[in-house]
């Protein structure tokens, strides 16, 4: 996220047209565009639509912080790139979503990311769990992606005009990772026995989170026609994963169910720390840009 | 081929990259990435050479599939045509309505 101010008349008339010749693009990081939705008329959240529209720009955000660590630390180059991208297309949805929360309490997406505490923060434990090894990273990427891709297609048919418009044009990126980590699933299940041990290990250590995902938050009975039920979402999550692990040879881990709270500010150890390092350069420099 | 487990850097093989940027226009080579596979040999191309929307189809072709000119033979493999305007085709007029041509 960018700390300069939002305004999408000088950024489309400044930005280069892509010619043959500039066909790499020039990338200007003093300017940030919003997508039209968000920028045609005013649009304002209810208090209730903020909150959810918090919900999942925080899934996004954090996730995309998580992942932005493999950055120069994957296996191979092209998977660092790979695995950027997906980060960059989160914080897409995260300062979509934040941007439009922000509309209900005049704060803007860098107020909401930069200057809010823990129990602010309305993250799912499943994206605050650690990136660990190669493995956990796609085990996490592979359920949430799945999640997000079902969220999204639903979403789309909101009442609410902003998140309907932010949904369409994400659930065609998710629609990307839930194929990048699918490819690796298979490729992690069916490789050495080592990466099938770590595979396997992978998803019995994140399975426990999956329940919170799919869990009927208070707010969700306000919020009929505009937000996405997530228990509606979990027999097409089930249907999605159940030919990709079954051609993976891998069953469905099952054990105990973490207790998540995620969506009221109780979250797992590991958030502050990531906050931490998400929040001290704005928290040094309050006010600075590039 | 280099193939995992060959050696003790276990890199993934070298593939080809060639992106076609329209509709009508030809596959152009972008460079090359490294890849287990021809399935994330295409995925990987994606992420390396097209997010910033230069393409519309992407190829990708082993490197090692790839057999060159031999750069110590440009002499013979090139010069014949220099000085020779007549083989080209400067002399006709290009009809209206052509593109790409």
């Amino acid at each position: 996220m960018s700390n300069s101010t939002v305004n999408s008349d000088s950024a489309e008339a400044d930005a280069p047209a892509a010619t043959p010749e500039d066909a790499h693009g020039h990338v200007a990081v003093d300017v940030t565009t919003l997508d039209a939705e968000l920028i045609e008329g005013p649009s304002f959240a209810t208090p209730d639509v903020a909150e959810y529209a918090l919900w999942l720009g925080d899934d996004s955000l954090i996730l995309a912080q998580q992942l932005g660590a493999w950055i120069s630390r994957a296996p191979e180059l092209e998977e660092d790139v790979a695995l950027g991208n997906v980060a960059l297309d989160l914080i897409g949805h995260a300062r979509s979503l934040l941007h439009y929360a922000g509309t209900a309490s005049d704060r803007t997406e860098d107020d909401l990311a930069y200057w809010r505490t823990e129990p602010d923060f309305r993250s799912l434990h499943l994206v605050e769990q650690p990136n660990g090894d190669f493995a956990h990273t796609i085990a996490r990427q592979f359920i949430v992606a799945h999640y997000l891709f079902e969220l999204y297609s639903r979403l789309r048919a909101s009442a609410d005009a902003t998140l309907a418009a932010i949904a369409a044009k994400a659930v065609k990126e998710v629609d990307y990772h839930r194929d990048h980590s699918t490819q690796w699933v298979l490729r992690l299940a069916q490789g050495t026995d080592e990466s099938r041990r770590r595979m396997i290990t992978a998803f019995s250590d994140l399975w426990p989170y999956v329940e919170e995902v799919f869990r009927d938050d208070p707010l969700i009975d306000r919020l009929e026609g505009i937000a996405v039920r997530p228990s509606s979402l979990l027999p097409a999550f089930d249907a999605a994963i159940a030919p990709v692990l079954a051609e993976a040879e891998l069953e469905v881990p099952c054990g105990f169910v973490a207790s998540g709270g995620g969506r009221t500010g109780k979250h797992s150890e590991h958030l502050a720390f990531l906050l931490a390092e998400m929040q001290v350069l704005t928290r040094a420099h309050p006010g600075a840009s590039w | 081929m280099t193939t995992p487990g060959d050696s003790a850097a276990e890199i993934w093989p070298l593939w080809e990259v060639f992106v076609r940027s329209n509709r009508g226009l030809s596959h152009v080579h972008v460079g090359s990435l490294h890849a287990p596979d021809e399935t994330l040999a295409v995925r990987n191309a994606r992420d390396l050479y097209t997010r910033r929307s230069e393409g519309v189809s992407v190829w990708v072709v082993p490197a090692a599939a790839i057999t060159t000119s031999d750069p110590d033979a440009k002499g013979a493999f090139f010069e014949s045509p220099a000085g020779k305007n007549y083989r080209h085709a400067s002399y006709y007029s290009k009809s209206e309505g052509v593109k790409h041509l």
